[in-house]
């Protein structure tokens, strides 16, 4: 068995917020280690800090105490731009309601992160071309995202979310808002990519969803209440 | 991207493009109207000459009474002379003297304007003579009944027919037509300079008037010496010829027309900044129009924001898309508001035919260069709210 080095790691984190004089920790103390490659399905009931951990760990959000490494690096008090440019090299949303641009084609949709990373405008095309192909949407490059079922719609969003090629992909409810046969269809392109080695973060309150992931994680009031891997799976690739 | 988006809400952004686009129109088209009417204006004066004097009798008052300038009789032809050959700096003197006459050839009849003048009219005033000849010195001497027409008395007289060499009867006296002059049009007081009938000074003064004195005389300043110097000599000179003592107001007037071209110019620099006052204020409104829109328009478009910021959109990066949209859309404006400029420059010549334009490309840059300075300007508070949206909170936006 080898241990490699987390790609994430987390200590102490807190999230406290001011209501009125009172303070609310969100997250109360969250020791994490995520190894490049896993697969982890974060869970929890709503109002459980669960999505306030995945804003941290996306670097949407900041802890306001605590330590979060991500590849060896401390991202926990980075600025605004900084915490920009990591979340566009490092790591590839996908989200419940796919959240595309509505007034662009699924291609441009792609392409945008790309944008923000300054690449010029045909390699832009060339490389999210290439992954609208894979996800099998080759044909739907120049539909705009109205035109689009909510699966292939969800493809577009992980193309989008592969296109800068970032060690994780953070999903929030992926499949919340699709049907059984769509659902099945994106678990099989996440469980490919994890297969291929990518780093995986799934956030879902439903069981079956998170049964495909090698590992799950349950926060509850603030804390993480459970960490087990799916049989004898963990800590390793 | 921001044409899209400008697209995608037409007629929002028509309306708000409204305040730019009359405020640069009204720029263009005034500008162009004040450069015309100052390009008329001093074509005409040029004509008329504007290195000119305009010697006239003075202060004749006769109990308390002020005397009309044409019963005044204290230039006299010798004073015209005197000026020709003791005042440094002139160039042309020419006394005037003139009436109204009842002009007829055949069944035409017309009332113009007679008036005397030396030869040296010609080269003073810049007239061509376009058939025949002018009038000479020996006709001048020998008081000739001889008559040079203005173009409008010679339609009006002869229609079509060559009038030189014709016989005409001004005020029941027969003249021989020397000569038709080329068109002057209308002078910078809006007269036809070309109704008009041109006769000998002596002719004029001896045979029609009978008088001694003369009622104006016009003189040229040479190029190179100042109006105001050769007019204080002039006014010396006359002074002394007249027996003035120190005591007596002149008995004279001179009115220096290059003054009453500075006058015109005064007035329409005053009119052009009152004309961009307005557009000034205009282009001000225009400018807060399209700030309000594009505080719409970050709103509305939240959860775009939230995206872009997701995917690594830094703080300048949205902050150039929208500062990009709002100087599109003021852009878009000035360009159609000067469109709209230069159709108004267009059309208003057709409308008033007084008035003049001319559409010269300097304000037309200018005001293009400015819309997009409003747009840039009034752009930063909208975008600076949009790049500083918290992404968490963009996200979440409905």
């Amino acid at each position: 068995m080898q241990t490699k080095s987390p790609t994430i790691q987390l200590r102490g984190v807190k999230k406290l917020y001011k209501i009125g004089t009172e303070e609310v920790a969100a997250l109360n103390g969250i020791d994490i280690d995520i190894t490049e490659g896993e697969f982890a399905a974060l869970m929890g009931p709503s109002g459980s800090g669960k999505s306030t951990l995945m804003n941290i760990l996306g670097c949407l959000d900041r802890p306001t105490v605590g330590s979060y490494k991500l590849d060896g690096e401390e991202v926990a008090h980075l600025s605004d731009d900084a915490l920009a440019r990591t979340r566009n090299k490092k790591i590839g949303f996908v989200f419940q309601n796919f959240n595309l641009l509505s007034k662009i084609d699924a291609l441009d949709n792609v392409a945008l992160p790309l944008l923000y990373a300054g690449v010029g405008l045909k390699e832009r095309r060339e490389k999210a071309y290439h992954f609208l192909e894979a996800v099998g949407l080759g044909d739907r490059a120049a539909h705009q995202p109205n035109e689009l079922s909510g699966g292939q719609r969800q493809r577009v969003a992980i193309a989008r979310a592969l296109v800068n090629d970032p060690h994780i992909i953070m999903a929030d409810e992926p499949t919340g808002n699709l049907d059984t046969k769509s659902t099945k269809e994106i678990m099989e392109i996440f469980q490919g990519l994890h297969e291929k080695g990518r780093t995986i973060i799934l956030v879902t309150h439903e069981p079956e969803i998170a049964q495909c992931a090698s590992r799950q994680i349950l926060v509850r009031d603030g804390v993480i209440s459970k960490d087990a891997g799916r049989g004898v799976v963990m800590d390793v690739v | 991207m921001a044409l899209t988006s400008i697209k995608a809400n037409g007629m929002r952004s028509l309306l708000t493009m409204l305040g730019i686009i009359i405020g640069v129109g009204a720029v263009v088209a005034m500008v162009a109207l004040g450069d015309g009417v100052k390009a008329q204006t001093t074509d005409s004066f040029g004509e008329l000459g504007a290195n000119t004097l305009n010697i006239m009798p003075e202060g004749g008052r006769n109990r308390g009474v002020r005397q009309a300038r044409s019963a005044m009789q204290s230039l006299k032809t010798m004073d015209a002379e005197a000026i020709e050959k003791k005042v440094k700096g002139v160039q042309y003197v020419s006394p005037v003297v003139s009436s109204s006459y009842q002009v007829v050839y055949g069944n035409e009849n017309v009332n113009t304007n007679v008036r005397g003048v030396k030869p040296a009219y010609l080269q003073k005033n810049s007239i061509t003579v376009k058939n025949g000849y002018f009038i000479t010195n020996d006709a001048n001497e020998n008081r000739l009944r001889v008559a040079v027409l203005g173009n409008t008395v010679a339609v009006n007289l002869f229609g079509e027919d060559n009038p030189v060499g014709k016989q005409i009867r001004i005020n029941n006296q027969p003249f021989r037509v020397i000569g038709i002059m080329d068109t002057k049009g209308a002078s910078g007081m809006g007269e036809d300079q070309d109704d008009v009938i041109l006769v000998p000074f002596t002719t004029m003064q001896e045979r029609m008037l009978g008088i001694t004195h003369i009622q104006r005389i016009e003189v040229t300043v040479e190029p190179g010496y100042s109006q105001k110097e050769v007019g204080q000599s002039i006014i010396n000179l006359l002074r002394s010829r007249h027996h003035l003592t120190a005591t007596q107001n002149d008995d004279f007037r001179i009115i220096d027309m290059s003054a009453i071209l500075k006058q015109m110019e005064d007035l329409m620099s005053k009119l052009s900044l009152f004309v961009t006052l307005i557009a000034a204020i205009s282009l001000l409104v225009g400018g807060i129009g399209i700030m309000n829109i594009m505080m719409v328009s970050v709103t509305e478009r939240t959860r775009e924001i939230g995206i872009r910021k997701a995917l690594g959109a830094t703080f300048s990066n949205i902050m150039i898309q929208f500062l990009i949209e709002s100087m599109v859309l003021s852009g878009i404006g000035g360009i159609i508001g000067i469109m709209l400029g230069c159709a108004i420059s267009k059309v208003v010549p057709y409308i008033v035919p007084q008035a003049a334009t001319l559409i010269t490309v300097a304000p037309i840059i200018i005001s293009f260069l400015f819309s997009m300075a409003v747009g840039l300007f009034f752009g930063i508070y909208p975008a600076r709210k949009a790049a500083k949206l918290d992404p968490i909170e963009a996200l979440r936006y409905e």
